[in-house]
């Protein structure tokens, strides 16, 4: 590990004057994926700015809306009764990810900004992208039973890792920074970025800017939601494809959905095409698999992560039909 | 003094339990010594070619470092017969991860830094690390692990081949997988003068002792190993690997100064052995009742360009079932890669993959129950030598595994038990594992007059529970209370063991310790003064008078049951079963332990465990726990192990087989073929994954 600095500072404004002066800085949280990354060597920095105690560590219930400070542990978001009773799809999504000890250090702000666990990026001795623009891209031609099948490109197939962020961005939820241009709202499914010719840059984020909040609307119908991950073993470990869903179904037909999926793509994967064509029509196994396969459509996949379209296809179609008879 | 009842086969508590618990027991890293310095290693990142220039400068610049080492600077070693150990002799690299040199610095983070400073640069030959079947320069090994012949061949295979009723022709595969034993491999090296001490993770302080001195032109005498616990090894810690002798190179440019070396995870795949892939071709033939009349089992597998190790995957097929045509051969593949060496159950671990697999399908192509197909193929007598078997209790085992698990409830038809979104089956598969012996370990006994009894002989517990168990044998066969018996093991000052491998530490040992108690109680019997000067005995390994005139081998058979989700393909193990016919238990816990150990690490050999290899780099990239799949407790369901009332007197004093190994045996295959009877399909690859179920 690269030797660094460590600094302590008063409040979030300061916090994102250090940074903005500073290039190789970086915020730390919980720390269970940067840590493992200076490790290794992949991340760098000289100076480190402990934004732990800055931003909220509370879940504050709104009228329309419920913001989790950035803060808040991933076992304190999980076990939270307000969002169990409305969001059941975050408290499963967060559950579902990393283990009991990392949930406890691990917070929601650092959840969304974890990089991906592809193991060239991982891997200095190796090219990546990801990690050394301009080096190429290991995985394509390599290991990639784990990688993206929808909106990769050339540059890059890693997958975003985050089980939270795919039940978040399914609610519509909101993230509130402080940057060095002041603050500003970005909704979630905005925040990553695809990788393109610059897969370096995983979110819209600039230097110093820094999540001091999460904001979650209301949403009635959020009550008949599931998050379902299916992964190589039964716990610890990333997605292979997981889904978010939320469903609003009256007298047999679609009233309204959310859909998300996870480890599929470079972002948490909005299922907006499939939503489209869900709403309004008969809530059966047919039209759930229509909508799934609209949504993957675009697929390309790679010859070892192909069987990634029928599991994302049936996990679609699984998810939505015990939503609709929950509430039939 | 009161007769004691007798301790073998008692669940008895183990003795360095509490010692453990509370983190008082010393492993490698944790052996006081003073001011060590702490050595990183250097690895070759390329897989083939030569270093052909070191810049070690920014590293020395740092603060707190102390020297690179570098095969510029290396000690020049005695003997470079083995080639994965006799490491900085020459700038050639020869796999990558390969050790190149390393860093040697005041404390380990500054090491570790230090090293990713050194600008190294190669020549880079082009290398060749994929295993396949079809290449034209497969080498025929001399004789494989085990010290078992290549090739075996009775009869006419082809012919009983082209005139059976049924016949079965198919291929069967195992990943690369790596041991992962949880304390990493460590050791502390500290000479004076000419003296080597080592503090060593290791599964055989002799075995460590003998290859270090040989290396370094030392008198065995000189070399001092000492391993109280080690944090399990599955033969990764059989014998010394490289970093055994980076430690010690490293401790000799500091002198008098130790050297201490932990290896990270990510480097323990590429320094510390693994277990080959393998590619198994087998064909059975069978008449109408299902009766074999030939058995083909051919496997070709990798080692290293550097070193042949040639596991012995077709030679559990050699023993299982009776048919007068049967064919063995193992081929390799010689890569540049790391060597492969052991790993729990080398040979039966992916060979009773294959076969049992096989033998699953061969059943119900024959119309059979696999039980039933396993009982009617039951040899008199051991298949391949005609002797006979000191005990066989496969059937016995299958029985009452099927008893114990509803087997007879079974609707033998695949794809017909649904819960809900999942499918359901059951398998079974048989195990076995040979009653190795390995020579020349000794114990010696000393009695004190205030009636206790040290009891001395330099075995390693590799966290199987041989502190204990070697003290119940002590104390059973001196007739005492375990309260009498002081035990000291895992040092070379003691009297020569052997390792612990093949299954064999607790017989080997205990037989050593059997012998040197009762010719102690021929001079000492029980009740008579021990006289103030106290009493010395040296027992030893007895030839055993049987060997070469019965087959002896322990067996097993395990059930389990598999859910496979049928949208999603993933697969779940509720119900895992083993009855072992294993001759006398001698604890009844920490045997049990072992067990459960074995049959949890075949689940996690038919569901999680392979080693990815990038033929572009020539590395295993998924080389960390993250990545590299072992069951977590969620993957766990019922798992019981249980053994059968076996009386074997011909294989040691104690009558007791080994059980380190055999849970792992047969376990793959029992959760492949339960997936099948689940699925419909028929997966003859593991890892069992998801995808295989998925369409």
């Amino acid at each position: 590990m690269k030797p660094f600095r460590y600094q302590h500072v008063a409040d979030v404004d300061s916090a994102v004057r250090t940074l903005s002066e500073i290039s190789t800085a970086a915020y730390l949280a919980g720390g269970t994926n940067l840590v493992d990354l200076m490790k290794l060597e992949v991340a760098v920095p000289d100076l480190l700015v402990d934004v732990r105690r800055l931003t909220s560590d509370r879940i504050d219930l709104h009228p329309d809306f419920v913001r989790i400070g950035a803060s808040v542990t991933n076992s304190a978001l999980a076990a939270d009764p307000a969002i169990r009773e409305r969001f059941p799809m975050l408290s499963q999504a967060v559950l579902a990810g990393a283990s009991g000890q990392l949930r406890n250090l691990a917070t929601a702000g650092g959840n969304l900004l974890q990089r991906t666990r592809c193991v060239y990026f991982q891997d200095v001795t190796t090219p990546c992208n990801k990690r050394e623009p301009g080096t190429g891209c290991s995985a394509r031609k390599g290991f990639h039973r784990e990688h993206a099948i929808l909106g990769s490109s050339e540059s890059c197939i890693a997958t975003h890792p985050s089980d939270m962020a795919v039940a978040l961005v399914a609610l519509d939820a909101v993230v509130n920074t402080q940057g060095p241009r002041g603050p500003r709202a970005i909704p979630l499914v905005g925040l990553h970025r695809l990788p393109g010719d610059h897969p370096e840059r995983d979110t819209v984020l600039e230097h110093g800017e820094l999540i001091t909040s999460i904001d979650i609307p209301s949403l009635g119908f959020a009550t008949n939601s599931r998050y379902r991950k299916a992964r190589d073993r039964a716990s610890y470990a990333f997605a292979l494809v997981s889904v978010a869903a939320a469903l609003d179904v009256a007298d047999g037909e679609v009233r309204d959905v959310r859909l998300a999926l996870g480890g599929v793509a470079h972002k948490p994967w909005r299922a907006t095409r499939a939503e489209t064509s869900l709403r309004g029509v008969s809530a059966t196994a047919e039209a759930f698999r229509e909508a799934a396969e609209a949504e993957l459509a675009d697929a390309r996949p790679l010859p070892d992560n192909e069987f990634k379209i029928p599991l994302a296809r049936n996990m679609i179609v699984g998810i939505l039909t015990e939503l609709a008879e929950a509430r039939r | 003094m009161t007769v004691t009842t007798s301790l073998i086969g008692a669940p008895v508590d183990r003795i360095d339990g509490a010692e453990k618990v509370r983190g008082a027991a010393l492993y490698a890293a944790e052996h006081p010594v003073e001011r060590p310095v702490y050595v990183f290693p250097l690895q070759a990142a390329i897989a083939l070619g030569r270093v052909t220039g070191i810049d070690a400068s920014a590293a020395i610049a740092e603060p707190d470092v102390v020297d690179v080492l570098t095969h510029e600077n290396a000690p020049r070693l005695a003997s470079a017969q083995d080639a994965e150990l006799a490491i900085l002799q020459s700038p050639e690299v020869a796999f990558r991860g390969q050790f190149i040199g390393a860093v040697l610095a005041e404390t380990a983070e500054v090491a570790r830094r230090a090293a990713s400073l050194v600008r190294l640069s190669y020549e880079q030959l082009t290398h060749d690390v994929e295993l396949h079947p079809a290449r034209a320069d497969l080498v025929r090994p001399g004789e494989v692990n085990g010290g078992f012949p290549t090739d075996t061949a009775d009869g006419d295979v082809d012919g009983a081949l082209a005139t059976a009723a049924v016949v079965l022709d198919a291929t069967y595969t195992t990943p690369q997988e790596h041991n992962n034993p949880l304390e990493p491999h460590t050791t502390i090296a500290m000479w004076t003068d000419d003296e080597l001490t080592l503090y060593d993770s290791t599964q055989g302080v002799h075995w460590v002792r003998d290859a270090i001195a040989t290396l370094f032109g030392l008198d065995p005498e000189s070399v001092h190993v000492v391993c109280p616990h080690a944090g399990g090894g599955f033969g990764s810690k059989g014998l010394p690997h490289a970093h055994v002798v980076l430690a010690a190179m490293a401790a000799r440019l500091v002198t008098p100064r130790p050297a201490k070396l932990v290896l990270t995870r990510q480097q323990m795949f590429s320094v510390v052995g693994y277990r080959t892939g393998t590619i198994q071709r087998i064909r059975l033939g069978s008449d109408s009742t299902g009766q074999l009349t030939a058995i083909s089992h051919d496997v070709v597998e990798q080692t290293s360009r550097i070193k042949e190790f040639a596991e012995q995957t077709a030679v559990p097929t050699r023993v299982m079932y009776a048919a007068p045509n049967r064919r063995t051969t193992h081929r390799l593949a010689e890569l540049d890669v790391p060597a492969p060496t052991w790993m729990r159950a080398p040979g039966e671990a992916p060979g009773m993959f294959g076969l049992e697999v096989a033998v699953d399908e061969m059943a119900i192509a024959c119309g059979l129950d696999p039980i039933e197909f396993r009982i009617r193929n039951e040899p008199d007598t051991d298949p391949e030598t005609g002797r006979p078997f000191s005990s066989r209790n496969l059937v016995a085992c299958l029985q009452e595994g099927a008893r114990r698990f509803g087997w007879p409830e079974r609707n033998p038809r695949p794809r017909t038990h649904r819960d809900g979104p999942w499918l359901v089956g059951t398998g079974v598969a048989a195990s076995t594992y040979p009653v190795f012996s390995m020579p020349g370990s000794r114990a010696t006994i000393r009695a004190r007059p205030d009636g206790r009894y040290r009891v001395l002989i330099g075995a390693a517990d590799i966290g199987t529970g041989a502190w204990t168990a070697l003290t119940q044998i002590a104390a059973d066969a001196l007739d005492v209370e375990m309260s009498d018996v002081m035990l000291s093991i895992g040092d070379t000052d003691l009297p020569y063991a052997s390792g612990a491998g093949g299954s064999t530490g607790i017989m080997c040992w205990g037989s050593a310790i059997v012998d040197a108690a009762r010719k102690l109680r021929a001079e000492l019997p029980i009740g008579e003064p021990i006289p103030d000067e106290g009493v010395e005995i040296t027992g030893t390994l007895p030839d055993n008078p049987y060997a070469g005139q019965l087959a002896m081998h322990s067996f097993g058979a395990q059930f389990a049951e598999v859910k496979v989700h049928t949208g999603t393909g993933e697969v779940r193990v509720p119900r895992l079963l083993g009855i072992f016919a294993i001759g006398q238990m001698i604890n009844a816990k920490t045997g049990r332990s072992q067990l459960l150990g074995g049959m949890t690490m075949g689940l996690s050999m038919a569901l999680h465990e392979h080693s990815v290899v990038d033929p572009r780099f020539g590395h295993v990239v998924n080389h960390d726990f993250a990545e590299y799949h072992i069951p977590t407790n969620a993957d766990i369901g019922s798992i019981e192990a249980d053994w059968i009332d076996e009386h074997d007197p011909y294989v040691n004093p104690m009558g007791a087989k080994g059980i380190g190994e055999i849970g792992i045996v047969g376990t793959a295959a029992a959760i492949a073929n339960a997936a099948y009877h689940a699925t419909g399909i028929r997966v003859r690859d593991v890892p069992i994954t998801l995808d295989k179920f998925l369409a």
